[in-house]
């Protein structure tokens, strides 16, 4: 684990960075106003990665977040309202499906995530006088701290809003990961009996770890709701969710610094691979996921710590 | 219930026999996906990539012969044409050039390694056949349709759905059990699925047997898609909603099933296509509710042999 001082002040750089290059690009604010949005989602995978557990369903939260947001807008459109309601209604998804999903692990772990995430997708889809279908629903900026901004600063209150939000869950999962918590989490992945004999409920653990995740997911997908002012029932499609987890390996899986380096990496080459190469972008990220798990398996964090000479670059998740 | 009963057979037995067909094909990918596993031990999340374009090659050469005027029964060499083609070209050079190289990784490495593999073939395949539907049903049309008695009812079925999807299914059934019990390949097959090292020790190449499965399994993805291509249009997307279809067949069978992923495949199609025909809306959800329930009440799957934990 790289010094506390370190990780803190290649963050305030960082944070630095996405204002000054949002001041220098415009259009940029957008970009990276989304990467912070599923770098907050992706925390949440880092947590159940940490425990060895991989998920092919999380944008499902994600999803629920950017929902609740469409749905809410209108009677109460107020930013500062919204954030906390998506997070609670994430929350309790999370719990409901996590005191199920946690009596797995491994490839029914992801699959069951997958499946719920398709049930809810398809009621997306389906239940059309609710959720508009594919169409999706169009969301009306809310007001923020009770003001109603024109867009110009509505864009650029999102964005400090979105970093905000990302160096303060950034912190949390930090610290949660150090806390007994987040170490049983490893202990899963290592040894789950070994747990369980020290008295540890390694079902307990999980899930409070899940819920929290599905938490993170909602407040990201808030986020991305208020950003984009427009929801589909694409956002909880499982390929999203692939998504989320090629952030978190991108980034890197050792550190809470990972899922937002991995995150605005992930946009940045989406953009220009699909402003260059309007057919192939996919492909693209498809083989730059390649490339980082064959060659750089730390991800991105990996490679800056190793640079820096502190961390243990390649250290697995 | 009873004058329900009597009101819907028709509807009953268009479902029974839409959900048989639908099943053969979801057995011929599903099954794919689970001796890959079984013997790999990799989730491949590209295998639904191989569906689509197995299906696209199909159609394509189907189209492409019937262009040139030659006899209709050569549709049906070429659907086997393309999926050994697709399977026999895509298959080693995915398990040579990628996967080779991350066995006994992590897990959630392996699944996002195919799953950037998927996204590559899913562009490649936009590359190839374009983003406008593909279609060439002349393997359908050309058997006619065939009159099934249902109570006093007869429903019009085509022979292709009837006869071809649930007979090559049975016979890839058959013939894999046969392969893998009674055959030398087969056994080495097996023996390197239960124990690698044993069986490396006994002088078994296991990196041979590992690319051998891998390009049979893709051709076996492939044949479904080729064999799916008559009776539905191709569109880009179709590789993704396959996959996660056949992962909730795999899931609901117990990984490394054959025969329990035929029972679930026609589970799973009877129950969708029932959907389909009384509440539409919920189509999509059914096969993985299947897959819920049947989970919550046997955690490793119908057919799942729970393994023991290693302290």
């Amino acid at each position: 684990m790289m010094r506390r001082g370190a990780e803190a002040s290649i963050a305030l750089l960082g944070a630095a960075g996405v204002l000054a290059a949002a001041w220098a690009a415009p259009w940029l604010k957008f970009v990276l106003t989304i990467a912070l949005a599923k770098g907050i989602a992706v925390l949440g995978i880092l947590l159940l990665l940490r425990a060895g557990q991989v998920t092919f369903g999380h944008a499902v939260y994600l999803a629920a977040g950017a929902y609740t947001v469409a749905f809410l807008a209108p009677s109460a459109g107020e930013a500062f309202l919204l954030l906390p309601v998506a997070a609670l209604v994430s929350g309790l998804l999370g719990l409901v499906v996590g005191l199920f999903v946690v009596r797995y692990r491994d490839i029914f772990f992801g699959m069951l995530n997958l499946a719920i995430s398709m049930v809810f997708y398809s009621l997306l889809e389906k239940l059309y006088s609710l959720t508009r279908g594919t169409d999706g629903i169009r969301v009306e900026p809310p007001r923020i701290a009770g003001f109603s901004l024109a867009l110009e600063d509505y864009v650029w209150a999102m964005l400090i809003l979105a970093l905000v939000l990302a160096v303060g869950f950034g912190v949390l999962v930090r610290a949660y990961l150090a806390s007994p918590m987040g170490q049983a989490l490893a202990g899963i992945k290592t040894r789950e009996t070994r747990l369980e004999f020290m008295g540890v409920s390694a079902r307990r653990v999980l899930l409070a770890a899940y819920v929290l995740s599905a938490l993170m997911g909602g407040v990201g997908g808030a986020i991305v709701g208020m950003t984009t002012r427009h929801v589909t029932p694409l956002l909880a499609y499982w390929t999203s969710s692939g998504e989320l987890v090629f952030i978190a390996i991108l980034g890197g899986a050792g550190a809470a610094l990972g899922p937002f380096l991995g995150a605005v990496g992930y946009e940045l080459v989406r953009v220009y691979a699909a402003a260059s190469f309007a057919e192939a972008w996919q492909a693209i990220l498809g083989a730059v996921l390649l490339l980082v798990i064959l060659f750089a398996p730390g991800g991105l964090w990996g490679m800056i710590s190793g640079l820096l000479g502190r961390g243990r670059p390649g250290r697995p998740a | 219930m009873a004058e329900w009963l009597g009101q819907n057979t028709l509807l009953l037995g268009l479902a029974l026999l839409d959900g048989l067909a639908y099943a053969a094909l979801v057995f011929m990918v599903a099954v794919g996906l689970n001796l890959v596993f079984g013997v790999l031990r990799i989730i491949n999340i590209a295998h639904g990539s191989l569906f689509a374009i197995g299906g696209y090659a199909a159609a394509s050469l189907g189209l492409f012969l019937a262009a040139h005027g030659l006899p209709g029964w050569i549709q049906y060499v070429a659907l086997v044409l393309a999926a050994a083609l697709v399977g026999g070209i895509l298959g080693p050079v995915i398990e040579r050039l990628v996967l080779r190289r991350i066995y006994g990784h992590e897990q959630v490495l392996q699944l996002l390694v195919t799953f950037a593999l998927f996204m590559i073939l899913e562009d490649v395949q936009k590359l190839v056949w374009g983003v406008q539907p593909v279609t060439n049903d002349a393997p359908l049309r050309l058997l006619g349709t065939v009159d099934v008695p249902f109570g006093e009812d007869v429903i019009p079925f085509t022979a292709y759905q009837l006869f071809v999807l649930p007979g090559v299914a049975l016979a890839t059934l058959g013939g894999l059990a046969w392969f893998l019990r009674r055959t030398l390949t087969g056994r080495i097959i097996v023996a390197v699925t239960t124990d690698r090292e044993a069986a490396t020790a006994m002088g078994i190449d296991a990196r041979r047997v590992f690319l051998l499965t891998f390009t049979f399994g893709a051709g076996l993805a492939a044949l479904g898609g080729a064999l799916a291509s008559p009776t539905t249009t191709l569109v880009p997307g179709i590789g993704a909603s396959t996959i996660v279809l056949s992962f909730a067949v795999v899931a609901t069978a117990g990984l490394g099933q054959i025969e329990g992923a035929a029972i679930s495949s026609l589970l799973i199609g009877i129950g969708r296509s029932a959907a389909v025909y009384l509440a539409p809306e919920f189509e999509v959800v059914v096969p993985y509710l299947i897959m819920v329930a049947v989970l919550l009440v046997r955690p490793q799957g119908l057919f799942g042999v729970v393994e023991t934990r290693r302290v």
